[in-house]
């Protein structure tokens, strides 16, 4: 965006607003007016947002990245910047690129700086706020005011946008939507000065139906279309706003979520579902997932189909409990005692959690295996907008098979993969399973014979090189062959795609992949990594003793290839573009 | 009780007469002499008396060695890890309404490891029911201190005589809001069926102690409730005793060893089964019959 006094509106493609404030001047509202705004416009839309880990709140912001193309990372710096405090004004002042536009409340924030072309623009949103709502307002609207005087800066479209405000506060009180109206209007109609007016360039979406939502409300939908019924969970972020989706959403389909005493307590009671016969989930953040371990390896043992998600947060311990970090891969894959094979996987954006909640689900019901998601707490509360999810195409209708089983049934034969008799099935054979923790024979009878052992131990592992081969390669973003390859997991999807196509850009012959099946991995990456002269794995952990990310560690043990070196960081933020830009030209460099 | 759903027959017309025989799985491991044997025995002749579908019988335990109970019994079983089974149980018990769902562990399972399960599967009344043999030992270990062991008890972690004080499981079990609560003993067979049968047909969560003897790390731990080696078995008697009155079951609970016998403790209030079907029932009324596919669908479209 460029500045302008034109009376016609510049042409855009893509802005950056940051909004900084307290975590209860509502500006997460606008925010996600905001991206919902853009799914109904055509347009793509990636947020980030800081959260307090403070019950009473704090300095906090949201940022939205909105464009008329593809969006793939929430941005690297603002194009605008509201600011509703002196400290706000001060903390994000540096996030504004050379040449941009500080918004600011002029009650609050009085010491102004004047640096690299930044046009500082005040204006007294609460003031006006209060004058527009009446004296009783205090300073409560003051992010519809700010929301209505970006509605006019962006020519939005103004019509749609009320709309959405309209449908959320149509729930309360009548005077909850004037009040907010009116603080809409105000800010709509505020003469901005010197700013000019902006326009975005057409969308690329032509779909009618985009939705906008955060990763955890979507991955809760992608559970239910997965056929998941029941589960337990404990309480802890940011995994906690799917449980409670999941536990006001299920009794809807019939279904139960419980809330657990403890998170020992709720993988226990979801392997109880999950034993009876159901397809169940539990999930927690890191903290959480360590505490599950145990049982994780119950449910290795007796071969239980089992989802289990970890939004992680920075660790150790509660860490950094609002902020993103990739460090729980190696918890995730080897966490538990004993060799306890499981599946493994990571969805690359918000979207594709609705479609991973679905795989896992299939998944587990293929390998009787708990197959573990790795979503992170970036992608679980930024907002994006995507296609609408067809559901004809991917609804599973949930099952319980309680048919008789016929009388050579056993509950772990070794030339198969096991298929659970649960509870309410007759046995033709009279004898009815008992399922176990011990290491057992194919009747599922303890035996504590060596051979058997063996035979198990590689029954519970080679289901794993079979899905391993069974998975199709990566697809390449970039080129097909080059000096770097950079391969991604998570939330580091966006920022490598939109940093190979600038790098490409500039000339360079550099690809990517993103791996979804994290464990077990697919077979035959040596041959797109045979292509590349470097490979550069991006992930949001620590380089640890040995100097490889956890991912990268995975790939050099498996691949024993010399060539994978790491490119990692543990700052709590997702990666820049131009962190892996710079570490990319450096890699070529050297 | 471990009865699900009221409207299903009790019993499958279709099916062999459940026996002993037909119950019968492997050979326990139990030691000769041990408590145990009884307690199988008793939930045998029980289970014979109630006829359930073989196929809606579940048994679930956690670690030890009354914990290996589910492979001695011909059933749909799980054998889980040590401290879960409550919570296993909760989970088959809230998602198949249709299944009748046994509990059984020590005292190590019930009061230390698995202790916090307990006072949660109590107090949400958790149809299902749970049977704690306790010995006042771990004996799978090979005879350290458990929740229950007295003072003075001597073990291998204890080797001067145990200093901590033991758990009541009685008072514990009544604080936690259990809504069905004995107390027996394997030497009693008779007194052990009627409270095993009393606790199935309670309706929501129902827990029984069992004293069981283990003969090999804690000998005579149980002489003073044995009649036959001088003891005395008092059976609570429920005209003098109203089992409504937890202040009355506190006060029973507090008496000294050998104690009394019998149910301390029964009120009906609605299960946690019952409660969250409710619920289903009253969502799922507003949706006027619309199919689930339907509902995921429109709660996409709110994302518009």
């Amino acid at each position: 965006m460029s500045t302008s006094n034109s009376s016609s509106p510049t042409s855009l493609r893509n802005a950056v607003i940051r909004l900084a404030g307290n975590s209860q001047d509502g500006i997460q509202s606008i925010g996600g007016f905001l991206a919902r705004l853009a799914g109904r416009t055509q347009k793509d839309v990636m947020t980030y947002m800081t959260i307090p880990s403070t019950i009473s709140g704090g300095p906090s912001i949201f940022q939205v990245h909105l464009g008329s193309g593809e969006v793939l990372d929430p941005g690297d710096e603002a194009d605008v910047l509201v600011s509703f405090y002196q400290h706000s004004y001060n903390a994000h002042f540096a996030s504004i690129r050379d040449g941009g536009v500080c918004l600011y409340d002029s009650g609050e924030v009085t010491e102004l700086k004047s640096e690299r072309g930044i046009q500082n623009i005040g204006v007294p949103f609460t003031q006006a706020t209060i004058e527009a709502i009446g004296g009783s307002a205090r300073d409560r609207g003051k992010n519809m005011f700010v929301m209505g005087l970006l509605c006019a800066v962006y020519q939005l479209d103004k019509e749609k946008l009320v709309g959405i405000v309209s449908r959320q506060f149509g729930k309360k009180d009548e005077s909850v939507l004037r009040n907010a109206m009116l603080a809409f209007d105000a800010g709509y109609a505020y003469p901005v000065g010197d700013l000019g007016t902006f326009e975005f360039e057409e969308g690329i979406h032509k779909d009618e139906h985009r939705l906008s939502t955060d990763g955890n409300t979507l991955m809760t939908m992608g559970l239910i279309a997965a056929g998941v019924r029941y589960g337990s969970a404990y309480p802890i972020t940011p995994w906690s706003s799917i449980m409670e989706t999941l536990r006001s959403e299920l009794p809807k389909y019939g279904g139960i979520y419980v809330q657990a005493e403890d998170e020992l307590a709720a993988v226990s009671m979801t392997i109880g579902a999950a034993f009876a016969g159901h397809l169940a989930v539990t999930g927690s953040s890191g903290p959480g997932l360590s505490l599950k371990m145990e049982a994780l390896s119950y449910a290795s043992m007796a071969e239980i189909p089992l989802i289990v998600i970890n939004v992680q947060r920075g660790g150790p311990s509660t860490g950094l409990p609002t902020s993103v970090e990739q460090s729980d891969l190696l918890q995730a894959i080897y966490g538990s005692h004993g060799d306890a094979p499981r599946i493994v996987l990571s969805p690359k954006d918000v979207e594709d959690c609705f479609y991973i909640a679905i795989e896992a689900g299939r998944l587990a019901r293929e390998y009787s295996c708990p197959v573990i998601i790795l979503s992170d707490q970036a992608i679980s509360s930024r907002i994006e907008a995507f296609t609408e999810p067809n559901l004809d195409e991917w609804w599973i209708e949930p099952e319980l098979d309680i048919s008789p089983r016929p009388e050579d049934f056993k509950p772990y034969p070794l030339d198969q993969i096991t298929r659970h008799a649960p509870p309410g099935s007759k046995m033709l054979g009279g004898k009815y399973p008992t399922v176990t923790g011990l290491e057992h024979d194919e009747w599922g009878h303890p035996s504590g014979n060596a051979k058997m052992h063996q035979q198990m131990t590689d029954k519970r592992r080679n289901k794993l090189i079979a899905l391993s081969k069974k998975l199709p390669l990566p697809e390449i973003h970039g080129d097909a062959e080059g000096d770097v390859l950079l391969v991604g997991w998570g939330c580091t999807y966006g920022p490598i795609k939109e940093s190979i196509n600038r790098l490409q850009a500039e000339g360079h012959k550099v690809g990517a992949i993103h791996l979804r099946n994290l464990h077990p991995l697919p077979a035959g990456l040596d041959t797109i990594f045979a292509k590349f002269k470097k490979v550069l794995v991006v992930e949001i952990n620590d380089v640890g003793v040995y100097g490889y990310g956890q991912l990268a560690m995975i790939l050099r043990a498996s691949l024993a290839d010399p060539k994978i070196e790491s490119l990692c960081k543990t700052d709590g933020l997702t990666f820049r573009i131009r962190e892996i830009v710079t570490a990319v030209e450096k890699t070529l460099a050297s | 009780m471990s009865t699900a759903t009221a409207t299903e027959p009790a019993s499958d017309p279709a099916q062999e007469k459940l026996t002993k025989k037909i119950l019968t799985a492997d050979h326990p491991t139990w030691c000769p002499g041990c408590g145990d044997f009884a307690v199988l025995a008793a939930f045998y002749k029980v289970l014979e008396k109630l006829q359930y579908p073989h196929e809606k019988i579940v048994c679930v335990a956690g670690i030890g060695c009354s914990s290996r109970f589910p492979y001695f019994v011909n059933s749909h079983g799980i054998h889980f890890i040590h401290g879960r089974a409550l919570p296993l149980a909760t989970g088959v018990s809230l998602s198949r309404p249709d299944v009748h769902v046994f509990v059984f562990g020590g005292d190590g399972d019930g009061f230390s490891i698995g202790g916090n399960h307990l006072n949660h599967a109590a107090r949400k009344n958790i149809r299902l029911t749970y049977v704690i043999m306790d010995n006042y030992v771990y004996g799978l270990t090979k005879k350290q201190t458990s929740p229950t062991s007295p003072q003075g008890f001597k073990s291998k972690t204890d080797p001067t005589g145990s200093i901590d004080r033991p758990i009541n499981p009685m008072k514990q079990l009544l604080a936690s809001g259990a809504t069905f609560i004995a107390r027996t003993h394997a030497a009693q067979v008779k007194h052990m069926m009627d409270t095993f049968e009393r606790a199935i047909l309670h309706d929501g969560f129902s827990v029984v102690e069992c004293l069981s003897e283990c003969v090999m790390f804690y000998n005579g731990s149980f002489d003073d409730s044995t009649p036959r080696k001088g003891g005395v078995y008092e059976v609570i008697d429920e005209t003098q005793h109203d089992v409504g009155d937890d202040i009355a079951a506190f006060k029973l609970a507090d008496l000294p060893s050998p104690g009394k016998f019998g149910v301390f403790y029964e009120v009906d209030r609605p299960s946690k089964n019952e409660l969250e079907q409710r619920w289903i029932d009253s969502t799922q009324a507003k949706l006027a019959g619309k199919s689930q596919k339907d509902i995921l669908r429109d709660r996409l479209a709110m994302m518009r």
